[in-house]
């Protein structure tokens, strides 16, 4: 690989980094990360595929309260890195992404030590509001999303000075019931991310309509933006004819008057 | 009054743009401050011109702060509200600002996950990698682009509605709005995510269940097949009427699993994740032995 390749996986390895906390423009999401590694290092397919199957992974890991799922940044970042020294194009993603995850959950241990990092930090700020001084503040506030970058960057870093004979034959020394049985549960580990999901949305009123789209996505002819389209028309549907029922039943539709205190009782 | 002391279009641009910064410096001690003070520097430069009431405000604003990172615009917008207020010499106390902020960052960061986390990214997120699956470069930059208009159109208006209507929209928000945005979402996710579940994740169990020999004339007879390409046509016009392959039905655990529903072993595993999950068992603990389920049934001919 080329040292300009090397210094633009390094660069996308910590713009994945400073997005893997802030969530904002993506970069961290595997479908982001791997394609742009894939595109600076000259494996744009490659790179491609490999960002839309672990996509597919974490389409549910996600950062809320305490909750817990694999750092997707360094699942995209180590992953796409991995595919790209292995040499093995299209043929390596499945191996690629199971030597991944494990690095995905190591992961996790880099994100508490920076979230604690960040303590002292906002120390720093405290301290300087007391002077009035906002540049320092703003100085602490960009430091930190830069330790968040680093917390990426560093590990790409690492994982380039390897050198590829070593990855490849590392890969190539696994036996294929090794790979293949983690191909196996790679596809299974997809559930855990939308169980997730399921567990934070669930309740006795939205389960009928899991039950409905499990049903029509067997359906193969209906294409995701067709699945995406009935999905929106029935809960519309159901909004207004929730709605209706309420203002029909006249008096008594369940509110208490307490409007702070209905949306809580929704969430139990 | 003539004098009075406006936020400028620009300062509110400055403050939004800033906000995509709101989780830089996440702590465990008081999470989103340090990025929520960062993005109210700008009005406080504009608002206050000593150095006592710059102080004040920039200790106002680092203290605690949570919620979800985009649903922070219409409390910024509500505060910047207040602070220009207080600026113009209203008494706005500090504990109702604060006030504010905490009591809208709970009930909104119940919207922002929902709606984003759970519906807009899985669905953006699906699409692009079914494109992607296929080596299409389209999937990532659909994803990419549409994401990130919906994000930052997201955040300016309900960050300019925020400021528009001051303290009302805390009013209009735990009204009838919010919870129905709550629903509309839940159900739309709950329905994307069923559809997910039987089409990615893939469980395919390989022990044979049955061989049943075919009568003759029921498969190809592959003897009499020649090798050239009119052979080549006559196999494949006999297997589209309906002829089989070999002279044995083989019956897999999996086909027998396809004729009740397709997907329904992904369907079992997903609701035991889920069960597991409920019990508090590590997501990462359930990857881990998902792989090693993987690897072991592997060997002994299951999967």
């Amino acid at each position: 690989m080329s040292v300009v390749s090397m210094i633009l996986v390094i660069i996308v390895a910590f713009l994945a980094g400073m997005e893997g906390i802030l969530d904002e423009f993506q970069f961290h999401q595997p479908l982001v990360a791997c394609t742009l590694i894939g595109l600076v290092t000259g494996n744009l397919t490659a790179g491609i595929i490999l960002g839309g199957t672990l996509q597919m992974m974490a389409l549910g890991w996600a950062n809320i309260g305490a909750a817990v799922a694999p750092d997707a940044a360094l699942a995209s970042v180590a992953s796409a890195i991995i595919l790209v020294l292995s040499g093995q194009g299209v043929k390596g993603v499945s191996t690629a992404i199971a030597v991944a995850i494990p690095l995905a959950v190591a992961g996790l241990f880099l994100t508490m030590i920076c979230r604690t990092l960040a303590v002292p930090m906002v120390h720093f700020m405290d301290a300087a509001a007391e002077k009035g001084n906002m540049k320092a503040i703003e100085f602490w506030q960009l430091a930190a999303i830069a330790m968040q970058g680093l917390r990426i960057a560093i590990p790409a870093a690492c994982l380039l000075v390897i050198p590829s004979e070593v990855v490849a034959n590392f890969l190539n020394s696994m036996p294929a019931w090794l790979t293949d049985g983690m191909a196996i549960g790679g596809g299974m580990v997809v559930a855990v991310g939308y169980a997730m999901v399921i567990n934070m949305m669930a309740t006795a009123e939205v389960w009928p309509f899991f039950a409905i789209g499990f049903c029509l996505a067997a359906v193969s002819d209906l294409t995701l933006i067709a699945l995406g389209a009935i999905g929106i028309s029935i809960a519309l549907v159901y909004l207004k004819l929730s709605e209706a029922a309420a203002s029909g039943g006249g008096v008594g539709n369940g509110g208490t008057g307490d409007p702070l205190g209905d949306i809580l009782d929704d969430y139990e | 009054m003539a004098d009075r002391i406006t936020l400028t279009k620009s300062d509110r641009m400055s403050v939004a743009l800033r906000s995509t910064f709101l989780q830089g410096s996440w702590n465990y001690e008081r999470m989103q401050n340090g990025g929520w003070c960062y993005a109210m520097i700008p009005a406080i430069k504009r608002l206050y011109k000593t150095e006592e009431d710059r102080i004040a405000a920039l200790k106002r604003h680092l203290e605690f702060f949570n919620t979800h990172p985009y649903v922070a615009s219409p409390i910024l917008g509500v505060t910047l509200a207040l602070e220009e207020e207080k600026a113009n010499g209203a008494t706005v106390e500090d504990s109702a600002i604060n006030g504010v902020k905490v009591g809208m960052m709970g009930p909104i960061a119940g919207v922002g996950d929902p709606v984003f986390w759970f519906t807009v990214r899985p669905i953006l997120g699906a699409l692009g990698a079914s494109l992607a699956m296929t080596g299409n470069i389209l999937g990532p930059i659909l994803f990419f682009v549409l994401w990130n208009i919906i994000r930052f159109g997201f955040m300016w208006y309900t960050q300019e509605f925020g400021y528009k209507v001051g303290t009302e929209i805390t009013k209009d928000l735990s009204g009838g709005l919010l919870g129905k945005i709550t629903k509309g979402a839940s159900i739309l996710g709950m329905f994307v995510l069923g559809a997910l579940v039987d089409r990615w994740v893939s469980v395919s169990f390989t022990p044979v269940v049955s061989k049943v020999t075919l009568a003759e004339g029921a498969y190809i007879d592959w003897a009499s097949i020649t090798g050239d390409a009119a052979g080549i046509q006559n196999a494949i016009t006999q297997y589209a009427s309906g002829l089989a392959l070999t002279p044995e039905k083989v019956t897999t655990l999996q086909d027998n699993l396809n004729t009740l529903i397709p997907g329904f072993a992904g369907l079992i595993l997903t609701l035991i994740c889920c069960k597991l999950l409920k019990k508090n068992v590590s997501p990462i603990m359930i990857i881990v032995a998902l792989f090693v389920i993987g690897i072991v049934f592997h060997v002994i001919g299951l999967m």
